[in-house]
């Protein structure tokens, strides 16, 4: 591919989109029909953003040679399950034994089966499991559980494989020579599947992203983390942990600090407060928390800041419980000196010392009736109890943690690179249900991390960066877009409203240079592979898009669950499940309802000639879009045929 | 890397020999588990024959950090070198964890 010519299609497509959406904006709005004009031109400029962002993309493509690996290096390879078959379990981790390049293997268990433990010892891989500090607290599914074996390890380098990834003996020795450079944190290497037709009804690989996508971003030093097939550098990692724990920290103390006030206030008006002794706790409360604001504010270091609070209020509540304890000393002795004979005695404790440390401890102390003012103190910490690690290396705020940590490590300076050679060898979703699971999975992913930690605002990225991670992001969208477009037709068709002025001589001499300069430019980026199962698939899958949008949106803005699901490797027999595709069909249905209420239209001369012709012809194009799911639904899975060669084409 | 306990009374010293990084941080994690388990509360970290630490190392300080907090006593570390310090200021780490001048000073004032 020459990249002359790349570059050059990529100025035509913008030059040409912009003169279109340009002239659309300004000229063509039919704004009587503004409810669906606006959305229609709306669409449109979403599209021709996309278009752009991906022009950007490949603007750069960067095709890299391996490097000799360095002698010596130390490699842990992490094999992630967690309800996988166990036979699936150990053949990634024979492979992985059979990997070359010294190393040690892990399999890494979040269901924690003792008959899969039993079977890595006998085949002499590393078993590790979650502790019991995981108990009670998030466990932040694939990044959680990376998290927990960073802490048991000590390679150097970490490949990370998930169980249906079975790798290449050569993968280190083709991919530990670019850590020779010490900025780069993370070599990424293609997914593909084996277990995959060639004509490919699912959609399963994603040669145009573990291709001219990831080489493009590696141009501009952006190439994503993708959760498997990886390796990374555990120190970029680990000071990703560290400057994650002192910014959740300071975040967490200073939220606390702040609201401590509040609550004091709060306890000092409830029944409790009537008592003298407690009116003095929460005076000395008071006291410690107004004495840490100062000095957090003078600088001084927040575990000293935490600690002094919580002396403060120990010694406290233990004068409040000693004082209550000598008053009842005095009651017993005075009962005692009373002298009812017969009566048994009454025995003052031995050990009052003790009696007044255990009945100060945390669990009994007189606070613990105070519950928001204890909450709060509990919370102005270092030890995250919230967490069962406070160093979390993996991000943890989506359910793609490989997207959001790559960001983090660019953030930070590191660089990452993206090798195109296939090295392992995977096993895709084989029917419908599955495969929209996952998809619906990554989109919620991707939504979730441009929520939380916008690629745009982030500092530490240069912009072209930025623009690499929020092109992925920006794709994700297109479920609403393609609502629209397959809206625009039927309404024409059926009710003779128009979105534009008029479809005349402007229209096509603006619309089709662009949209034929536009397929020209995925022809020559996509050379030699299919780009068009991606294409049919980005518009076909608009509700699990559009579900992905909303779902995540809820979920960072008001905390719902994401009803988030594992991806199930086996395939959920039962035959075709037409049901998963309703929307889809109800689409189609209305399609073709709509050409033929058009061709009705226009030959009782209520709607023209050129606008019917124009219409149908995207209802035809959008059937033979949507068609794929009718062959999708129907896949039966994976027969094996003739082997596909094993090298990305190239 | 190797580490030993001594029992000073008030608080424990751990000694910190050699390079604390992601090989040795696992072992300081269990001795500092130790420890806390066996009931010192009250932890010094000794860096003062620390010559390097990783971002591991002070993951592993941190997680050390956490166990001693939750048994209701304190980590703190004292002598950090000039490596040491410089991986602390990188970090921001000397926000929330500064080293005291000796292993003496550490719990001197409580």
């Amino acid at each position: 591919m020459n990249a002359f010519w790349v570059r050059l299609l990529v100025v035509l497509t913008v030059i040409l989109g912009i003169n279109y959406i340009a002239w659309r904006w300004l000229e063509s709005l039919n704004w009587e029909a503004w409810w669906i004009a606006v959305p229609l031109v709306a669409a449109e400029t979403y599209s021709l953003i996309d278009v752009a962002l991906f022009g950007l993309t490949v603007w750069r493509v960067k095709r890299r040679t391996a490097p000799e690996p360095p002698v010596g290096a130390t490699v842990d390879v992490f094999i992630t399950t967690y309800n996988e078959p166990v036979e699936m379990v150990l053949e990634t981790a024979e492979a992985a034994k059979r990997i070359t390049y010294p190393h040690n293997t892990w399999i890494l268990d979040d269901g924690s089966r003792p008959e899969l433990q039993e079977a890595a010892e006998k085949i002499g891989v590393g078993y590790i499991t979650r502790g019991p500090e995981w108990a009670n607290r998030p466990r932040h599914a694939k990044a959680g559980n990376l998290n927990n074996a960073l802490m048991s390890t000590s390679g150097e380098f970490l490949l990370i494989l998930d169980t249906d990834q079975v790798p290449d003996p050569r993968i280190l020795d083709r991919t530990l020579g670019y850590f020779n450079n010490r900025r780069v944190s993370l070599v990424q290497t293609p997914q593909y599947f084996v277990n995959v037709p060639d004509d490919d009804p699912l959609g399963s690989q994603a040669p145009l992203f573990y291709g001219p996508i990831q080489q493009g971003k590696d141009g501009w030093n952006a190439a994503f983390f993708c959760g498997s097939n990886a390796i990374l550098r555990r120190e970029a990692l680990m000071q990703l942990g560290l400057a994650g724990y002192v910014k959740e920290v300071e975040r967490a103390v200073t939220a606390a600090l702040k609201s401590a006030g509040a609550a004091v206030r709060r306890a000092r008006k409830s029944p409790e407060a009537s008592n003298p002794l407690v009116t003095r706790l929460l005076d000395d409360v008071e006291k410690a928390v107004t004495a840490a604001r100062a000095e957090k504010a003078a600088g001084a270091p927040l575990a000293e800041v935490t600690y002094r609070v919580r002396r403060s209020v120990d010694n406290a509540v233990q004068q409040m419980v000693a004082a209550d304890m000598s008053a009842m000393e005095a009651d017993l002795a005075e009962i005692a000196a009373m002298d009812f004979g017969s009566e048994p005695g009454v025995a003052v404790p031995d050990n009052l010392d003790q009696a007044v440390e255990q009945l100060s401890d945390r669990a009994w102390s007189p606070l613990g009736a105070l519950e928001s003012v204890q909450a709060v103190l509990d919370a102005i910490s270092v030890d995250r109890d919230d967490e069962a690690q406070p160093v979390m290396p993996l991000a943890t705020i989506s359910v793609t943690e490989d997207m959001a940590t790559s960001m983090r490590m660019h953030a930070m300076g590191w660089q990452s690179v993206y090798h195109h050679e296939i090295l392992a060898h995977g096993l895709a979703p084989e029917d419908l249900k599955t495969m929209l699971t996952q998809r619906l999975r990554w989109a919620q992913g991707t939504i979730q991390v441009l929520l939380r930690e916008n690629p745009l605002l982030k500092k530490g990225m240069s912009l072209v960066q930025r623009l690499m991670y929020f092109a992925t992001m920006w794709s994700y969208l297109s479920g609403f877009a393609a609502v629209v477009y397959f809206a625009a037709p039927i309404i024409y068709l059926t009710l003779g409203i128009l979105p534009v002025n008029s479809i005349s001589f402007d229209f096509f001499i603006r619309f089709l240079p662009f949209m034929i300069v536009n397929q020209l430019l995925f022809a020559v980026v996509g050379r030699g592979v299919s780009t068009w199962r991606g294409q049919q698939y980005s518009l076909a899958l608009f509700p699990t898009w559009i579900k992905a949008c909303t779902t995540a949106a809820r979920n960072v803005w008001f905390g719902r669950p994401l009803g988030f699901a594992v991806t199930p490797k086996a395939r959920q027999d039962g035959g075709p499940s037409w049901s998963l595709i309703r929307p889809q069909l109800i689409v189609m249905v209305l399609l073709v309802l709509a050409a033929v209420v058009g061709i009705v239209r226009l030959a009782t001369g209520l709607n023209e000639p050129l606008g019917t012709f124009v219409n149908v012809f995207w209802v035809v194009f959008d059937l033979i879009v949507l068609s794929v799911l009718i062959k999708a639904v129907k896949y039966e899975g994976y027969v094996i045929e003739e082997r596909k060669a094993d090298a990305v084409h190239d | 890397m190797q580490f030993t306990i001594e029992d000073r009374g008030t608080y424990t010293e751990v000694v910190a020999n050699g390079r604390l990084n992601m090989v040795s941080a696992p072992t300081l994690r269990s001795t500092v588990d130790e420890a806390v388990g066996a009931g010192s509360r009250h932890i010094v970290v000794n860096l003062a024959s620390t010559d390097f630490m990783d971002s591991s190392g002070l993951g592993a300080l941190i997680g050390c950090l956490k166990v001693a907090r939750q048994a209701g006593g304190d980590l703190r570390i004292a002598c950090a070198q000039k490596q040491v310090q410089m991986v602390l200021e990188l970090t921001n780490m000397n926000r929330v964890l500064a080293p005291y001048a000796t292993v003496e000073e550490a719990f001197a004032r409580d």
